[in-house]
């Protein structure tokens, strides 16, 4: 018989069930192949420390997220206001929707050459890119909520003598921001699987340029999991930081757990 | 008079939903406009309501043509009309925005107080009962002093108790107020508790059948011969026996 404090308490520590199996499958699977480069978790678990040591962890760390940062603001401020604008014009989304729908299905790697072009090797061309993969989901997060906004709000906000721009500010932002921020959520996590491949090639600096330069300077396999372990991390951070936002008071009516 | 319908017509493709409706209402006067589910009746309020241009005919209110939603006459939607991201002072203060912060204040203080909701200014309507948030409604509507009221079926999607205490809620604010009210409602009972008159459709295309008088003063009396003379003289106008 379990009391329901026990059981709890026994919850709280099922997320971490499956790590420490995974660590251990990881180990076992290191000790029984003879395979001497695939480090295990106690060698990653070291070059996590030497980056730390070295300043590295830090350094590399900031620039994936300043990257990830400027270029994902840069395709919110261009994709919240597009969407709204095609959600509301019919002729304009008949128009611009077909030509999203054909970027869509293009990988923003698929960019690179030419953001090199553009851009050069660097910073910019990264930002590009993320700029590029967050932009298209975005914008069509916005339109399709804009579309599913209740009539019945749209009217009282035109009853009471709204213009244009009021009803956009009191009541097409505040009715699409929940959706608004799962979409956000959702394209954060595509922007920093980007960043990290845009790094291998366009910058010499943070996690991704670190899991490519740490085999190319001398097989440091170590250090190219570790690289991969902090991605990992740091991915779960960011996504924590975006729930956080759906606890707001202003949206928590959009979501299904609100009583 | 307040509010004239002439002629007013209307159909989507080719169903026509209104015939030829022809209606006067007086200021200060509560009219319910009483009709079978899927009728038209709706439509007739989102014609006044500006919504919805009629196929032909006209609408006046104060013999002006109505050409749009505005603000000195507003419609009260069923309870999810109240805006779910604002708090209950947010939603009643929502039509104010050309007023001073102090006006503002006074007018939240006042509406938050004639619906019963004081010590729930804070709360947000997904904290609220389905009755509190049809009261928070018919708050914001009266806090932007409309002379109009449109309410479409209001109560319909609360419990029978509610309903009752509502109907009482919206009759003593409407003698407080003196508001003009256009109610819709396919509620048989609640058209002869509340109305000066009512009107009553028939299934579409609407027309209207009859206008019956409820010359019964408030607070009505519901076992009094009057009554349910005149709620049973609507059942047979509707062609239903009053028997189950």
């Amino acid at each position: 018989m379990y009391s329901p404090r026990t059981l709890s308490q026994r919850n709280r520590l099922l997320p971490f069930t499956g790590v420490v199996l995974f660590i251990a499958l990881w180990q076992l699977g290191v000790a029984v192949s003879r395979n001497t480069l695939i480090p295990g978790p106690l060698a990653v678990a070291k070059g996590i420390g030497e980056l730390a040591e070295k300043g590295l962890l830090v350094r590399y760390v900031v620039a994936s997220l300043f990257r990830v940062t400027w270029g994902y603001l840069a395709a919110l401020a261009i994709a919240i206001p597009l969407g709204i604008a095609l959600g509301l014009s019919r002729r304009g989304e008949m128009a611009i929707n077909p030509i999203l729908q054909v970027l869509r299905p293009i990988s923003p790697l698929a960019w690179i050459p030419i953001a090199i072009l553009w851009f050069g090797v660097g910073d910019v061309s990264a930002m590009f890119l993320i700029f590029l993969a967050s932009l298209l989901p975005l914008t069509v997060t916005a339109l399709h909520a804009v579309h599913n906004i209740d009539n019945v709000h749209l009217s009282a906000g035109l009853n009471f003598g709204l213009s244009k721009a009021q009803l956009v500010k009191s009541v097409i932002v505040p009715a699409i921001l929940p959706q608004l921020i799962v979409g956000m959520r959702i394209t954060l996590g595509i922007a920093w699987l980007v960043v990290v491949a845009a790094e291998m090639i366009a910058v010499n600096s943070g996690l991704g340029f670190l899991i490519v330069d740490a085999r190319n300077a001398g097989n440091r396999y170590d250090l190219v999991v570790a690289g991969m372990v902090l991605i990992g991390i740091v991915g779960v951070g960011l996504d924590a930081l975006m729930r956080r936002l759906e606890k707001l008071d202003a949206v928590r009516w959009g979501y299904a757990d609100a009583a | 008079m307040k509010v004239q319908f002439r002629n007013v017509n209307m159909s989507f493709a080719s169903t026509r939903v209104l015939e030829d409706v022809d209606l006067d209402v007086r200021e200060g006067e509560l009219v319910c406009i009483l009709g079978p589910s899927g009728c038209g009746k709706s439509t007739l309020l989102n014609i006044v309501g500006g919504f919805l241009q009629p196929t032909s005919g006209s609408v006046t209110i104060d013999g002006e043509p109505v050409t749009g939603p505005d603000p000195r006459r507003i419609f009260v939607f069923q309870e999810r009309g109240v805006f779910p991201w604002l708090t209950v002072e947010g939603n009643i203060g929502f039509g104010l925005h050309k007023l001073s912060e102090a006006e503002q204040q006074k007018r939240i203080a006042h509406y938050v107080n004639l619906v019963g909701l004081r010590g729930f200014e804070k709360s947000y309507p997904r904290e609220l009962s389905g009755g509190m948030k049809q009261r928070l409604e018919v708050a914001r509507a009266l806090a932007v002093d409309p002379d109009v009221l449109y309410l479409d079926e209001p109560f319909g999607a609360l419990d029978s108790i509610t309903r009752l205490q509502m109907r009482r809620e919206l009759l003593r604010i409407w003698q407080a107020e003196k508001k003009t009210i256009l109610f819709v409602t396919h509620d048989i009972e609640e058209s002869v508790q509340l109305a000066d008159r009512v009107v009553v459709m028939s299934t579409r295309p609407a027309r209207i059948r009859r206008v019956v008088e409820i010359d019964i003063p408030h607070p009505r009396d519901l076992s009094s011969a009057r009554y349910i003379e005149l709620r049973d003289s609507i059942f047979a106008e509707i062609g239903l026996a009053h028997q189950v």
